[in-house]
């Protein structure tokens, strides 16, 4: 076009302004995507930034005493607590569920969640191991990991119980993050 | 079509720039054409995208390219509409999908359409990039292109990831947390990257604005990218031409682009096929972090992935779900520059080989393994039952609640009776043989069965001497030796005919106490019958009211009290408390009060009781 041929034709601004020109153009036209770019990364990052409050989950209340038999054999319980979720709180509903079993006056606690893929765990028609539906880890009635071809990193992981009033179970309901050999509690 | 070469050359006569004045508009539509093509030059772009020469000639073998653009391009299209009507948070991306499922004219189909377009792509893709290998059409100079081809197979494969969590259901919601958990084991990064997937620290709402903003829309736009990019680059270089000398030259347009259209109709009715004969795409029941899902599992292209985890124990996990697919990648993306070796088409021929034969292997075997499992075959029938009643309840007058649709399922007898029996009643009741999930039962018997509680036949076999003492009914309890049974071995077997006849209206009478929905009408068509039998169970010469209290009647209170008896209230306090004095008082045997020691919920007791007595939603059409 007769146009850009009349503008090559003049001559070349020295290389220092064209230097700058180059920087400027470059500066403004970063500068004017800054703030939605650092915005829009701020929400993607949000669940990194966040302060959890605490992280303390607090006790629950899972059962009575009386539901649970004191034969060692594993029952699962839905554990119900409040919840928060985004814009919602969800008062009492159920967030996971564990494992007791109560040999004598001893409750021992396991959370359902297979620490290698995040899988429920299933007590096996005979009560004598657990197994995972997915990958098949299998871990013994206490959670340990009883066969050296399981993917699980780590036994089955335990939670605090407190037997409270004589009668009440209560357990510290937590998720651990999976995939990993040491329990790294997810706040 | 026979237009197109004809319009081409009509572009090349006013191909000259126009200077100055504007081009008159002359009625019709072809100067609208010609004044669009003045100011834009859109015929010589057109001309340029369908005059490419195809050396040799069109081909059927050069069409995957295309039907693979297409299924893309199906995808967009129906993903677009499906966007209309899909809502992305956990209290209604269920309900939505099952609006547009159920509910939407044309739902079923756009939806099974995106669904099975999905799995064409992944076939597509496939095909098109092992056409592409053994043609050895990434030699240089189309490394490039290539390394996109690649690039669009892990688009395609995230795409097929999030998508498939959408829906919400417990299929996708439980397989879709492990590929989650396996993100977190990724080195250094892994933590923050599932966290930043996952929008928190567990599934939520946040986890389904992210995927569905990844699945609309960061993926699509890439993808849209690297396609174009992808086929700018394939015009660059033109098609690996088969045997270019053996034919005369083509055009693509119409020549390659007919053969295309076919093959995209070919794929198209492929998909139309699995649509219809499988009904569209299926939605299990809503996503529930308290309900286990032993049948999770990935699209059946993702099998292979899930199988070969099986094969690492613990500490080398990394290594099969990370590294060796890394790897494998790398490898994959290595092959341009490995035919700068002697041997290295050779190479990557067998890799592609090896790698295809035990993608096929793990495949086969992770179905294979699921067949032979008598859990998972038993936890998928559950799965689709329940899958099917939430549907049922959601069509329901009452419809869903804003709080969505896992409520409907929490308060069904029908789906949560077994459940709760399971749990609470199975170690020492059966139910019609079995746990009440249909599994078998773990400890001997020693209680009764409870299936129909309270109905004619029920009552008849507790009646009779040969079976009230078998395990169905009190041979497992402390009661096998007590009172009623020796009355039933010993007054009702020697009961003559007149008194048997009596019997039978006793039955019908107290089986019409418990006022059961599904003996109604027998109840209605029987009214004298059971007026008789009424009359005949308060009588003395039955014999009832000497232990059991009716209608105000009893001499001594020993058994369970017949007023009402296997009605919902009944069965509501007997769970309950079957201590209480107007039960088994202090002679209960092992039954544990449920409701006075809070062993269950009284929602829990209502889903047991309802359940047993079958009264739960049934929908008009049955």
């Amino acid at each position: 076009m007769p146009e850009r041929e009349a503008v090559a034709a003049k001559p070349e601004p020295p290389a220092r302004r064209r230097f700058l020109t180059r920087l400027g153009a470059a500066a403004a036209g970063g500068l004017s995507l800054l703030a939605p770019l650092w915005s829009g990364l701020m929400v993607v990052f949000d669940p990194l930034l966040r302060r959890r409050s605490g992280g303390d989950p607090g006790m629950v209340l899972v059962t009575k005493l009386a539901a649970l038999p004191g034969d060692g054999v594993p029952r699962k319980f839905r554990v119900m607590a409040d919840r928060v979720d985004a814009w919602n709180t969800r008062p009492r509903v159920p967030v996971g569920a564990v494992y007791l079993r109560r040999s004598g006056n001893l409750v021992s606690a396991l959370n359902v969640l297979c620490p290698h893929a995040g899988c429920f765990v299933n007590l096996t028609q005979d009560r004598s191991r657990f197994v995972c539906p997915c990958h098949n880890s299998s871990f013994d009635l206490s959670g340990v990991v009883n066969d050296p071809s399981s993917p699980s990193p780590r036994s089955l992981d335990t939670l605090e119980v407190e037997v409270r009033n004589g009668d009440e179970v209560w357990i510290r309901f937590r998720n651990f993050r999976p995939g990993r050999p040491e329990k790294t509690p997810i706040a | 079509m026979k237009g197109a070469p004809a319009e081409t050359k009509s572009r090349r006569v006013d191909d000259s720039p126009k200077t100055g004045g504007e081009a008159p508009l002359a009625p019709g539509a072809t100067s609208i054409f010609a004044w669009l093509d003045d100011r834009t030059g859109y015929r010589r772009i057109l001309s340029r995208v369908l005059a490419e020469p195809v050396p040799g000639g069109a081909r059927w073998r050069y069409v995957w390219g295309s039907a693979l653009t297409f299924a893309l391009g199906v995808q967009f299209l129906t993903g677009l509409f499906l966007w209309a009507a899909y809502s992305p948070n956990a209290q209604g991306a269920w309900e939505s999908v099952y609006y547009i499922e159920n509910v939407m004219a044309g739902g079923w189909m756009l939806r099974g359409v995106h669904h099975y377009m999905a799995q064409a792509t992944m076939v597509l893709l496939v095909i098109h990039l092992v056409q592409v290998i053994v043609d050895g059409a990434y030699r240089a100079p189309r490394e490039v292109n290539f390394w996109l081809g690649i690039i669009l197979l892990h688009i395609v494969m995230g795409l097929s990831l999030t998508g498939y969590l959408l829906p919400w259901d417990q299929e996708g919601y439980w397989a879709t947390k492990v590929a989650t958990s396996i993100a977190s084991i990724t080195p250094v990064v892994g933590p923050a990257l599932q966290q930043l997937l996952v929008g928190g620290p567990d599934y939520g709402h946040f986890t389904l604005t992210r995927f569905f903003a990844l699945h609309a829309g960061v993926l699509p736009t890439a993808l849209v990218l690297v396609v174009v990019a992808h086929i700018f680059l394939f015009r660059r270089h033109g098609v690996t031409a088969k045997k270019p000398e053996e034919r005369a030259d083509g055009v693509f347009w119409p020549d390659q682009v007919l053969r295309d259209a076919v093959a995209c109709l070919a794929v198209m009715a492929a998909v139309l096929f699995f649509v219809i004969r499988t009904g569209g795409a299926s939605l299990g029941a809503p996503a529930d972090p308290s309900e286990p899902y032993a049948a999770a599992r990935p699209e059946w292209y993702f099998m292979f992935l899930f199988q070969w985890l099986k094969y690492f124990p613990s500490g080398t996990e990394v290594l099969g779900a990370i590294i060796i697919p890394a790897l494998v990648v790398t490898l994959a993306a290595l092959m341009p520059l490995a035919t700068r070796w002697r041997l290295g088409h050779r190479f990557n021929l067998a890799l592609t080989a090896g790698v295809l034969a035990g993608v096929g292997a793990l495949t086969w075997q992770a179905y294979a393994q699921d067949r032979a499992n008598d859990d998972f075959i038993l936890a998928k029938r559950d799965a689709d039952a329940v899958a099917a009643r939430v549907v049922e309840l959601a069509r329901a007058p009452e419809g869903i609640p804003p709080s969505g649709a896992r409520a409907l399922l929490r308060t069904d007898p029908l789906t949560q009776g077994p459940r709760v029996f399971a749990e609470r009643c199975a170690s020492c009741h059966a139910f019609d043989g079995h746990d009440g999930l249909g599994g078998e039962r773990a400890e001997p018997q020693t209680a009764a069965d409870l299936k129909r509680f309270g109905s004619r036949e029920w009552i008849e076999g507790l009646l009779d001497p040969t079976r009230v003492a078998t395990p169905e009914y009190f041979g497992g309890t402390d009661f096998a030796n007590g009172r009623m049974v020796r009355m039933v071995q010993r007054r009702i077997a020697g009961f003559d005919r007149a008194q048997m006849e009596e019997l039978g209206k006793v039955i019908k009478a107290l089986s019409a106490q418990a006022d059961l929905s599904y003996q109604g009408t027998m109840d209605q068509a029987d009214r004298v019958e059971i007026a008789e039998g009424t009359a005949l169970i308060a009588s003395e010469s039955m014999g009832c009211t000497q232990c059991h209290e009716f209608q105000g009647e009893v001499e001594e209170h020993r058994g369970p009290v017949l007023t009402g008896y296997g009605s919902r209230e009944w069965l509501l306090e007997f769970i309950g408390n079957p201590a209480h004095p107007s039960f088994y008082g202090s002679r209960n045997d092992r039954m544990p009060q449920f409701g006075t020691e809070e062993i269950m919920s009284p929602e829990e007791i209502e889903l047991l009781a309802d359940w047993l007595r079958e009264d739960w939603y049934r929908s008009e059409d049955g």
